[in-house]
């Protein structure tokens, strides 16, 4: 291994590194050895992402195909969290419900969140419905998983202490559990909202009439590369700034527990 | 807590759950069946799929695309992916020039590359690759990367004095030192590679399971549709657990060419 890189170095390697992808990419695409309708160069994605936000393009701005995806994400995430935090706590505490749901849940993981696609079209249509079932099974099983894990790995002694003074199962749950497998929770949210906006994408693509996956979709078949790669610019923005926010929760939580 | 016991209760959950089903869609028709199959509608659709066939072919041929094109996709992504990742882990240089185009490329969800993969290459095999390419790159370079950084320093100064010649090198000291990570990352590739492939069929395929999901979306077919998510799930959980052997036969091989060494 060689050794480490002083930081001016370091900057300049990786100014050289991104300045020849984006002179290969423009040289493609301007050489006339792809056609410019496949592969459009970088300056023109940012005159078609200028464009895209006033016109609209398959029923509406960049903009509003945003909020619409949006919307979607935090409805399957939220319930996602809702159900998979407080069942994976459950399960750390009781044995019995953990030997029934961890069976059903190893076979059901095997199943990926997009094939689940057609049943959620049929079960809640392929406006709002659809779509968001499909971000729950993408972001459920972090969540549950590590609510679970955290409960698990709690020092026994406290929750022993916790027994012997006749505390109560639901309080346990709330005042032991779930304070000290705050850390894993965070780490399963963030790792959630991942999958989910992933998923989402994918879900976007095969049913929905709204959203940037079927902003994409539209454009696919219209042959109009330049919005593609936009909409796959604008998810992948979107999905850091979700993964940048919940990285400050995760900061300011861990910050809050060290103090206390 | 008892082995015997856990699987006592999974194995009854199952029993319930198949109790559950049976009332709730033949017994009561409390579920319709246009909503979720019968067992036996799914059991008549399983049986069409392999006997008769359902998109232009039998379940047997679905099967095949999919597992050929994940297989294809997956060993490619990893031959250009592990070798990234010791480059990057091991050259302080290479990271620094590559990491940033790594980290530009890396936010955009794998399944956002399937409507660029159909403009460019349509409905062939070789969209379906580069789709599951992009998806199941990322994660083999990402835990190469780090199961090099975590080989201890010593092992790798030792090597450097002795003078160990370039190949030996990576053969023997980086591949194994990094070999557990290497193989997390081959997990999650793999994982990725199912899932993009599963969409990238749903989007547009003339065969494949994903295909036939599609299709008995279209045709309102629920026992069909199960019948797809059940063979995704079962060879999804077939291609995980061979992997798993092959990474218990490696790492055994590892351990004792570590110790011989």
């Amino acid at each position: 291994m060689t050794g480490a890189l002083d930081p001016t170095r370091r900057f300049l390697l990786g100014a050289i590194g991104l300045a020849g992808f984006f002179s290969f990419w423009a040289f493609l695409a301007s050489s006339g050895l792809v056609g410019k309708a496949f592969l459009p160069g970088p300056l023109d994605l940012v005159d078609r992402l200028v464009s895209l936000s006033t016109n609209a393009f398959a029923g509406g701005t960049l903009l509003v195909h945003l909020y619409s995806s949006l919307e979607r994400f935090a409805a399957g995430y939220l319930l996602a969290v809702a159900v998979g935090v407080p069942l994976g706590l459950l399960m750390g505490r009781f044995r019995l419900l953990d030997d029934i749901v961890s069976p059903l849940f190893d076979a059901i993981r095997f199943i990926a969140p997009i094939a689940w696609v057609p049943f959620a079209a049929l079960w809640f249509g392929t406006g709002f419905g659809g779509p968001v079932l499909i971000i729950f099974t993408g972001a459920f099983p972090p969540c549950l998983l590590n609510a679970y894990r955290g409960a698990r790995h709690v020092d026994p002694r406290y929750i022993e202490a916790a027994e012997m003074l006749g505390t109560p199962s639901w309080r346990i749950i709330l005042e032991v559990l779930l304070p000290a497998s705050v850390p894993a929770i965070v780490a399963g949210l963030r790792i959630g909202a991942g999958l989910g906006w992933q998923s989402l994408v994918g879900a976007e693509l095969i049913v929905a009439s709204t959203g940037v996956g079927y902003m994409m979709v539209q454009a696919q078949s219209a042959v109009s590369t330049s919005t593609v790669m936009v909409g796959m610019a604008a998810i992948g923005i979107v999905g850091v700034l979700i993964d940048v926010a919940l990285r400050g929760l995760e900061a300011r939580i861990h910050r809050r527990l060290g103090r206390a | 807590m008892s082995m015997r016991r856990r699987s006592a209760v999974g194995l009854a959950t199952f029993a319930v759950l198949a109790a559950v089903w049976f009332m709730l869609t033949t017994g009561t028709g409390f579920v319709s069946a246009g909503r979720f199959p019968t067992p036996a509608d799914t059991w008549g659709a399983a049986i069409q799929a392999m006997m008769r066939g359902y998109g232009d072919a039998t379940l047997l041929v679905h099967v095949l695309q999919s597992l050929k094109l994940v297989a294809l996709g997956f060993l490619l992504s990893i031959a250009v992916g592990v070798p990234l990742g010791l480059l990057m882990g091991w050259s302080r240089t290479a990271e620094a020039l590559l990491n940033p185009v790594f980290m530009l490329l890396r936010p955009i969800p794998p399944l956002a590359w399937i409507p660029l993969a159909i403009l460019w290459l349509g409905l062939s095999d070789a969209a379906k690759m580069l789709v599951i390419f992009f998806a199941a790159f990322v994660p083999s370079v990402i835990n190469t990367h780090a199961g090099v950084r975590s080989i201890e320093k010593p092992m790798l100064e030792a090597a450097a004095m002795l003078g160990t010649p370039r190949l030996r090198f990576v053969l023997e000291v980086l591949v194994p030192g990094a070999a557990p990570m290497i193989f997390t990352g081959l997990r999650l590739s793999l994982q990725a590679s199912w899932t993009t492939l599963v969409a990238a069929e749903l989007v547009g395929a003339l065969a494949g399971l994903g295909h036939l999901l599609n299709l008995a979306q279209q045709d309102l077919y629920p026992g069909m549709i199960l019948v797809g998510m059940i063979s995704v799930a079962i060879f999804g959980a077939l291609t995980t657990a061979l992997l798993g052997a092959i990474e218990r036969r490696t790492l055994v091989w590892v351990r004792i060419k570590g110790g011989a060494a």
